[in-house]
């Protein structure tokens, strides 16, 4: 490590060869303990909720970081409370769904406008790229007036129509299409496979790290989303992890250890699921930025 | 859009109000207060988080030692909820028996900082955490920028003898351009968009105190769904969708230049 550093710092005349190794070294080290510190300072937030989950009533207003008796009554009765079942439920249905939808529809879009001449095929493209920069935010109050008129108020359809197919999705797939070659495509016409087939069985399988980013998006995007299923839900058993967690904090408000036991409960599953893909996501959201 | 200009509580019918809304809207103290709010938002935010990507970002590419944990600690909390931590910071600020924060000023005998009920301190406390949550993404797209820079260019830049600091601010940074457009535009449509933080710190109190904290979003959220004034919300949206346009044209003519 410090030998290849070595090579890269530029030629310093006035210092020895031995100073500047030195100062490279010392540099080195520094940066590293710099990162080290403020990458624990990252993590803090998160180890707190987790420690204190774990703690008594008692001890929360301590700032020390191990429960002194360490249990899981905070769960237990939390759990026991009953909602968060079905929260949990509601939000792992929800984005499951959703990002099966958009695997599916997405990739079938942007395969189709990747590779298909048809009339129409540039507008269709412009009006989908016209949606892509218009956030939630800015469609709740259409969607909740569709929502209403249909009758999908306070229903899982309703939480999830919106999400069903994603503007970015179409477009990142249609990106990923255009590196598989027209050639392959030929070439299975010619062996006499369907259309339909042709983009299950030959492009798909060559677009499989851009399908896997689209669905970690698509999975955290339903996961944390806020603001549209605060809206059209209004009976608890409805509710998302996310917004069951907003209205149980705010009843246990002063039961810090409980808030904390929730916060962890709807933070646990992604938290494991990047512990284990790690790689794979950073390597996903690396793809999805600078293609998207 | 059409909403924006009529007269309606969600339950009666609806009328036909014209500009009224707008009307209301430009003379509304809260609205300029709010419209005010998501810009600190917005300026605060994007600059302050960039710098901070960017500094981690430059260093952890030269680091090798333990690089894929680090990189993975300043990664986890885009993976959190932003509810769930929300709460999580809540409880940081709270005052002294309970907060992190104060407890931990109290033991060095500091004053005590009132953060989410000061009109002055609860909007950065409120963006802590979504400065905090956004970090590990930039990083991770920086690091991606910078690796995709030809090594060749830095060791023409050493065989010229050209110093570290101008080799990054002659080399680096401009080939990052690309990448710091996204970022910017990315990050800024994020803080103009903020509400799931805001609103969970301040339950109760939506806004915080003085509406202090409240973004364009949570008070769009407060006059459709609180107040069922279902053309005010519309015209707010509107607000909020011609400030996104600008910053959505304006990255376009950024990288036209490229």
């Amino acid at each position: 490590m410090v030998a290849a550093d070595e090579n890269q710092a530029p030629p310093n005349k006035r210092f020895s060869n031995r100073v500047a190794k030195r100062r490279v070294s010392m540099g080195q080290y520094i940066r590293w303990s710099v990162l080290f510190l403020g990458g624990i300072l990252m993590v803090m937030p998160i180890i707190y909720m987790l420690s204190t989950s774990l703690k008594w009533p008692h001890e929360i207003y301590d700032v020390s970081l191990i429960p002194k008796e360490p249990h899981l009554e905070n769960y237990v009765y939390v759990l026991e409370d009953g909602r968060f079942y079905g929260w949990f439920t509601n939000s792992l249905i929800i984005a499951l769904i959703t990002t099966l939808s958009n695997v599916l529809f997405d990739s079938l879009v942007g395969y189709t406008l990747c590779k298909f001449r048809f009339p129409g095929r540039y507008i269709v493209f412009i009006a989908i790229l016209s949606t892509l920069m218009i956030p939630t935010e800015m469609l709740v109050i259409p969607w909740y007036l569709m929502s209403q008129s249909f009758g999908w108020l306070d229903t899982h359809w309703g939480i999830m129509f919106p999400g069903l197919m994603t503007a970015f999705g179409t477009f990142l797939m249609k990106q990923f299409f255009e590196t598989v070659p027209d050639d392959f495509i030929e070439a299975a016409r010619i062996d006499g496979l369907n259309e339909l087939q042709i983009w299950w069985t030959v492009a798909m399988p060559l677009v499989k790290p851009a399908l896997a980013a689209l669905a970690i998006f698509v999975f955290l995007g339903n996961w944390t989303a806020f603001i549209w299923p605060l809206i059209v839900t209004n009976s608890w058993d409805m509710y998302t992890l996310p917004v069951g967690l907003s209205t149980f904090a705010d009843e246990a408000d002063v039961a810090w250890e409980l808030v904390m036991t929730g916060a962890a409960i709807s933070t646990i599953p992604t938290l494991v699921v990047f512990l284990i893909f790690q790689r794979f996501i950073i390597r996903g959201v690396v793809m999805a930025g600078l293609k998207g | 859009m059409v909403i924006s200009f009529q007269d309606w509580n969600l339950l009666g019918d609806r009328t036909w109000a014209g500009w009224k809304n707008y009307e209301k809207l430009w003379n509304n103290p809260v609205f300029w207060q709010v419209f005010r709010n998501t810009f600190v938002y917005l300026i605060l935010g994007t600059p302050i988080s960039l710098v901070i990507s960017f500094f981690i970002a430059y260093h952890l590419d030269k680091t090798r030692f333990m690089h894929g944990f680090i990189r993975m600690l300043y990664f986890l909390p885009f993976m959190t909820s932003a509810v769930a931590m929300a709460w999580v910071w809540r409880w940081f600020y709270q005052p002294v028996p309970i907060g992190l924060f104060n407890n931990a000023l109290a033991q060095f005998g500091i004053p005590q900082i009132e953060f989410l009920r000061s009109t002055t301190n609860a909007l950065p406390a409120i963006l802590a955490p979504a400065v905090w949550a956004g970090l590990g993404f930039q990083i991770i797209i920086f690091m991606a920028g910078i690796r995709a820079i030809p090594q060749s260019y830095y060791e023409a830049a050493r065989i010229d003898g050209v110093s570290k600091t101008a080799t990054l601010f002659e080399i680096t940074l401009p080939l990052l351009k690309p990448t710091i457009v996204f970022l910017v535009v990315f990050s800024s449509i994020g803080f103009l968009r903020i509400f799931d933080q805001v609103f969970n710190m301040t339950s109760g109190d939506p806004g915080g105190p003085l509406n202090s904290t409240k973004p364009l979003v949570l008070q769009i959220y407060q006059s459709a769904f609180t107040d069922f004034d279902m053309g005010y919300a519309a015209a707010q949206t509107v607000v909020l969708f011609l400030i996104l346009l600008c910053v959505s044209l304006f990255q376009l003519y950024l990288l036209r230049d490229r």
